[in-house]
């Protein structure tokens, strides 16, 4: 087991027979994932690359028992979906769907935590554990089986470091893009609390961007000793300017948080190495390995 | 999307949130006559209706003590731009004669992942300047989504604030209303600065509430407004919004287009980190298009600033061969203006670097060979 799914996870496809959602359910099982069954309201009955789709979350899981769900539903009704799948009792929920109101994501990620699901996301590419499963929508090549994990706030630039190790010959034992908005569900800390205690996991990459104080509350829990593996970090957007939002939600530095060099400062101060760029990253982690 | 303060200040009235008795007034339309009409009497404050904050310093509003001094004053502001913006309507109001100005609003916490009410003695000011010089000065309150902000909340803030009396009630009242407006109409932001305390009660001089882009659906009586209304974007950002593009402008001369968020913000980073200097921002996003790539290419072709282009693609579901046939087709039809660097990796690499040789363009693998190419063409121009 690496941290929170497996080979054996038995997933379902939120809005399997959009064209996103039909698409990416043909690579994820090309990948080796157990996709059990799909969910489009109002087109039960159907099958979509052989998977059977229900109208509702419930049936498909009284039908084939599953533990996860990705969601590709449109930002209106993403929420709604999420909330099915909560309430079907899925402990995790991978949200790729962006654009959905703050607000909503908010409460959804606030609901899931009160029943003990795991949100990933919103506007996030998923969780994928090299060689054995993945749940979203990243392109399989850069990733390889491996002991350091990563986590990201981006989705390109996460294919961008994971291809960079990759040809290093160091591999992954998961990576998980946590999504680019201001509000998402599994946060850098708490999936180092997971990873802390993941055995096939030796080290972490942790992708940070400007905006919000993610970065600093990690660099916190290293130097108060909660989280014990060697971390090498990156942060984007060095060069951006205050006020501006840098194409994620989340990317802007506002009311003095966010800025690049606050985050970077609170990292090295913990004893977090940062590197300058993404290319940078295998070689700080041989230094640490 | 940020409302303007009249707008705001319907919202907050419609609330029970105590506003001055005012009226908008557009250009041609008689200020004396509307006076009269609303029983308004000078001294009244003439407020330029620009989506700027600071209007205050910037000289956009002035008190106006008699029915002449109005008109003149508001001839005046109708012809001066506020940081750039000229304003199409002004607010006229009641000046309110006030002994304090206090700060109040309500905005959604990222790391508590809720929303936070704000509040602080020191009013008038930013609140930025606040947070930065006596952050002991702002207290807050977290609220629970699921009970919502509940009166004693409000007292309890009022009360550091020292309120007490009709006043704390007051305030009370209106820290509720602008949590139900922040709810009703998915605000990033609610905000009164200043909230006025005056002999008999308080009374909020300013009004500000932005809606979450994302939630806009939901609030289809709320007109949409341009870009280029907001004053937080330059014409050509604007541009690139309207075509739904993420660009924001800097001051380097390295042009950047990358797909996805954090991807293009490490290109500018890269490129600076190679001691070159990049001259924007800007995501062509996941799975785009040849078309769309030829759009933001043109986009870049129009921005003086960058002498040159990088393109740093990495390709995952954008193909490698979209955006080789969205470069060529910008080449065929605007001609090459500017050097074009390309570092092409991913999804149906060969096809695309195949497609751009045809072109007589050799696009990098190594993304630092690549920035560093573009650093030295930018100087040679
Ligand atoms: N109706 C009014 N009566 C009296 N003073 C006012 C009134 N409206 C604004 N002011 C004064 O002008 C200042 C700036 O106005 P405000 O509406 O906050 O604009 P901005 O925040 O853009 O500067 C306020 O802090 C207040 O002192
Ligand atoms: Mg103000």
């Amino acid at each position: 087991m690496a941290i929170l799914i497996d080979r054996d996870t038995r997933v379902i496809v939120q809005g399997i027979t959009g064209k996103e959602g039909s698409f990416h359910t043909k690579l994820m099982l090309d990948y080796g994932t157990k996709i059990v069954a799909g969910v489009t309201p109002g087109k039960g009955g159907r099958e979509v690359h052989g998977v059977p789709v229900y109208d509702t979350v419930e049936e498909a899981v009284k039908n084939h028992g599953a533990d996860a769900s990705i969601v590709f539903v449109p930002a209106r009704f993403a929420p709604d979906a999420v909330y099915e799948a909560i309430d079907a009792g899925l402990k995790l929920v991978v949200v790729i769907t962006e654009h959905i109101p703050v607000h909503d994501t908010m409460r959804f990620v606030n609901y899931a935590k009160s029943k003990g699901t795991v949100i990933i996301g919103p506007n996030c590419p998923g969780i994928i554990v090299p060689g054995r499963i993945k749940i979203g929508i990243m392109p399989v090549s850069p990733f390889k089986p491996g002991n350091v994990a990563i986590i990201s706030r981006s989705g390109t630039l996460t294919y961008e470091v994971a291809a960079a190790m990759t040809r290093e010959g160091i591999g992954q034992s998961v990576a998980i893009g946590i999504g680019g908005d201001p509000i998402v569900g599994l946060d850098f800390v708490e999936a180092l609390e997971m990873l802390e205690k993941d055995p096939e996991t030796k080290a972490v990459v942790m992708i940070g961007e400007i905006g919000g104080d993610m970065e600093e509350r990690v660099a916190a829990m290293y130097r108060e000793g909660r989280f014990t593996k060697p971390i090498v970090a990156y942060v984007a957007g060095r060069t951006a300017p205050p006020g501006k939002r840098m194409g994620h939600a989340g990317a802007i530095i506002s009311m003095g948080t966010g800025a690049y060099q606050d985050k970077v400062e609170a990292l090295r101060k913990a004893g977090i190495p940062v590197a300058k760029m993404p290319y940078d990253i295998p070689r700080l982690l041989k230094e640490v390995l | 999307m940020k409302l303007y303060e009249y707008e705001s200040k319907r919202i907050f009235a419609k609330y029970g949130i105590p506003v001055p008795r005012g009226f908008v007034l557009e250009r041609d339309a008689d200020i004396k006559e509307l006076l009269k009409r609303h029983e308004i009497e000078p001294p009244v404050a003439i407020k330029s209706q620009v989506l700027v904050g600071g209007r205050g310093k910037a000289g956009g509003i002035k008190i106006a003590k008699t029915v002449e001094d109005a008109a003149k004053i508001a001839e005046e502001l109708f012809n001066k731009p506020i940081k750039g913006l000229l304003p199409k309507i002004l607010l006229v109001e009641e000046a309110v004669p006030h002994e304090a100005e206090l700060y109040a609003s309500i905005t959604m916490d990222r790391a508590h992942r809720r929303p936070v009410v704000l509040v602080s003695r020191l009013g008038g000011v930013d609140i930025e300047e606040i947070a930065k010089e006596k952050p002991e000065e702002i207290h807050r309150t977290y609220i629970d989504p699921w009970i919502g902000l509940r009166g004693y909340m409000a007292r309890g803030l009022g009360k550091k604030l020292g309120l007490s009396g009709k006043r704390l009630q007051v305030f009370e009242r209106i820290l509720l209303a602008m949590y139900q407006i922040f709810v009703d109409y998915d605000g990033d932001l609610v905000e009164i600065n200043p909230l006025a305390v005056t002999s008999d009660g308080l009374v909020a001089l300013d009004a500000k509430i932005i809606i979450d882009d994302n939630a806009l659906f939901r609030h289809p009586e709320i007109a949409k407004r341009d870009p280029a209304e907001t004053g937080e974007y330059t014409e050509l950002e604007a541009k690139a919004q309207r075509l739904g593009f993420a660009f924001v402008e800097l001051d380097g001369d390295v042009g950047i287009i990358g797909n996805g968020a954090g991807l293009t913000m490490a290109t500018m980073d890269l490129v600076y980190e190679r001691g070159g200097k990049p001259a924007n921002f800007l995501d062509i996003g996941g799975g785009a298009s040849a078309e769309r790539v030829k759009e933001a290419l043109k986009i870049l072709y129009e921005f003086p600033k960058a002498k040159v282009i990088f393109m740093n693609i990495f390709g995952g579901i954008t193909r490698c061969d979209e955006v080789a046939r969205g470069i060529v087709a910008a080449i065929k039809e605007v001609g090459q203006k500017k050097p074009i660097i390309v570092r092409l990796t991913g999804t149906n690499e060969e096809e695309g670097r195949r497609i751009l040789r045809e072109a007589g363009l050799e696009a990098f693998i190594d993304p630092i060979e690549a920035a560093d190419k573009a650093i030295q063409l930018a100087r040679e121009r």
